[in-house]
């Protein structure tokens, strides 16, 4: 079994954004580790002549001209937006006073 | 907000050895976005310069734009790095309102250029060489405005404003080397090297370079050791230091208040520090944390950039010669003092000088006029020398007016101003103007001889042999033509006048 514990889990789900509870956390500690060693065996299973992949098709250098196509309006731009102020998006302050 | 004890810069030095980093942001010049065909644009109005993929829409797929991948090969081979032959972009992830995607797509640990240097001349003219780590792609975040608090900075802000016409935009972020061994020159070499980059990413033509436009934006890591040890002390890092002279104010303040931390036998947290301009100091940002676990991962809507040599090798062939090979070969052409050229470099008359000097000017003449009248013009309209709408072929055409002897340096000057002012050519504005200089040796001579009468003595004085009294007669005959006689014409005529030899 793969070494994925309870506090990784919960490290991962604070950078995530994740709230869970301890009883999510302990679950899902034995099901990232079942995950971890599936895929370890898809690495075993390719020799060293396998180039790692990031991308499943032999596909590079896929480019675009630099001309300027389709832009939004403001309002477009705004018009899913929880909150707006002058043709910008509002959002809440991030940071609390030091 | 408590202010930092430091030390002398002076007592910094003697204790300590510096070592400095920087990461430098270009803002590429392209035409649309990294990945998405919406204008890279500054200054118009907020969220119109964006589209779906600006915006991080869900199932919309990002494109790289080429030229922005060209003109980061061309970076990568300014500053003498390798080019990678193969290299991917990747997810930098993190939660923070300037990017809608919570991810900046940029390069991990495939940078399009790695391994190269800039040799950084300073002002006592001694080369110091600055290794580069790497130069990667990147995308811009949009900009966040803080509203309400107390001090219109992030800190106690009520809430923030998003625009997200910067999202998006080419970025190369260039990476140096730890560098050793600067010593007391670390202010300086820190403003050298920006500048140095600054003028390299310019004269390349891939960004417009203004520093107040945060084209160019500078992270600088200082780090303070013992003299004599090998190992690095801890590091901060100061954030957007946004002006060349920042640069050096920013890293002389973080070595004096290094110094003081390191005195004080406390060690020195490693940190983001905030420069304030208003009181040339840092201030504290948040300690490196679990917020910089950004989980890179393999970009995989995006497929890798293989550069083939050949491709690189066509984008050198388009480099232009660098700006301190330029400098270089320009002041050794023109023939130029050291402090001559550094005044025209100061100036910024450089490019117009030579421009000039193509035109058919010699450089004294060419360097006369743009230090001369049309730096004292600009200077009074507050605009660049260059832009002052003087073309070379006014230059040359005035210097012609005045080595011909048909107008003198007083009278060229008014055609240089009827020239502004769009009156017509230099020969154009001498005929309207009625600006000739007297040329007709008829009324010069009466007016020499009405001068010489006036002033036997001074007269008698020349006859003598001291001739720099001639300059009395040579007044009062220009003074009596109102200035539109050719000096050099009436001194020879005084002389003749008088029977000496000149």
């Amino acid at each position: 079994m793969a070494a994925i514990n309870r506090d990784d889990v919960a490290h991962l789900a604070r950078l995530a954004h994740i709230e869970m509870s301890a009883e999510e956390l302990d679950r899902m500690a034995g099901e990232l580790a079942v995950i971890v060693d599936s895929v370890k065996s898809v690495s075993e299973a390719a020799g060293d002549d396998v180039p790692a992949t990031s991308h499943p098709i032999p596909l590079s250098n896929v480019f675009r001209e630099d001309v300027v196509g389709h832009t939004f309006t403001a309002e477009q731009a705004l018009s899913g937006a929880p909150d707006s102020f002058e043709g910008r998006f509002k959002v809440p302050a991030i940071l609390d006073e030091d | 907000m408590s202010t930092d004890a430091i030390l002398s810069f002076e007592e910094a030095m003697e204790k300590y050895d510096p070592v400095l980093g920087f990461e430098v942001h270009v803002e590429l010049n392209t035409k649309t976005k990294m990945f998405s065909s919406a204008p890279n644009v500054f200054g118009d109005e907020p969220n119109t310069n964006v589209n779906e993929v600006d915006l991080g829409m869900p199932g919309v797929l990002p494109v790289v734009n080429k030229t922005a991948v060209e003109s980061s090969i061309k970076i990568g081979l300014a500053l003498n790095c390798k080019i990678a032959e193969y290299c991917r972009f990747a997810r930098k992830n993190y939660f923070y309102p300037d990017t809608p995607k919570n991810f900046q797509t940029s390069q991990y640990d495939e940078p399009i250029a790695y391994d190269g240097y800039l040799d950084i001349e300073l002002s006592d003219g001694t080369v110091f060489r600055v290794e580069i780590e790497r130069a990667h792609m990147e995308e811009d975040a949009g900009k966040l405005t803080h509203m309400g608090g107390a001090t219109g900075r992030i800190q106690g802000a009520d809430y923030s404003l998003v625009d997200y016409n910067r999202s998006g935009v080419p970025l190369v972020e260039i990476v140096t080397k730890p560098i050793e061994g600067a010593g007391s020159r670390a202010p300086e070499l820190a403003k050298a090297y920006v500048a140095a980059v600054r003028e390299i990413v310019k004269n390349l033509g891939v960004s417009d370079a203004k520093m107040e436009r945060g084209n160019v934006r500078c992270d600088a890591n200082v780090s303070l050791r013992p003299h004599g040890r090998e190992r690095f002390g801890i590091r901060s890092e100061t954030k957007n230091v946004n002006s060349l002279r920042a640069v050096e104010h920013a890293v002389r303040y973080e070595i004096q208040r290094h110094a003081a931390v390191l005195d004080s036998g406390e060690p020195v947290i490693q940190e983001t520090r905030h420069w304030h301009e208003d009181t040339r100091t840092t201030t504290s940002g948040r300690a490196k944390s679990d917020a910089d676990d950004y989980r890179y991962f393999p970009e995989p809507d995006l497929v890798p950039v293989l550069a083939s040599r050949e491709w690189v090798e066509e984008l050198r062939a388009t480099l232009p010669e660098p700006p301190a090979a330029r400098r270089k070969r320009l002041q050794a052409d023109w023939g130029y003092s050291d402090l001559e050229f550094r005044d025209v470099v100061n100036a910024g008359v450089m490019d117009s000088i030579e421009e000039t000097i193509a035109a058919g000017a010699s450089a004294s003449v060419a360097r006369k006029w743009w230090m001369g009248e049309i730096v004292g013009r600009a200077k009074t309209a507050d605009v660049d020398p260059s832009e002052l709408g003087v073309t070379p072929e006014t230059i040359v055409e005035l210097n012609k007016l005045v080595e011909g002897g048909k107008i003198n340096n007083k009278m060229a000057a008014q055609v240089l101003d009827g020239v502004l002012a769009g009156e017509g050519t230099p020969a154009e504005i001498v005929e309207k103007r009625g600006l000739a200089v007297v040329s007709d040796d008829g009324p010069l001579l009466e007016a020499i001889d009405a001068a010489l009468a006036a002033q036997p003595d001074v007269a008698e004085k020349i006859r003598g042999g001291k001739l720099q009294a001639i300059g009395a007669i040579v007044g009062g005959v220009m003074k009596a033509t109102r200035g539109q006689a050719d000096a050099g014409r009436v001194r020879e005529l005084i002389l003749e006048r008088l029977g000496v030899e000149g």
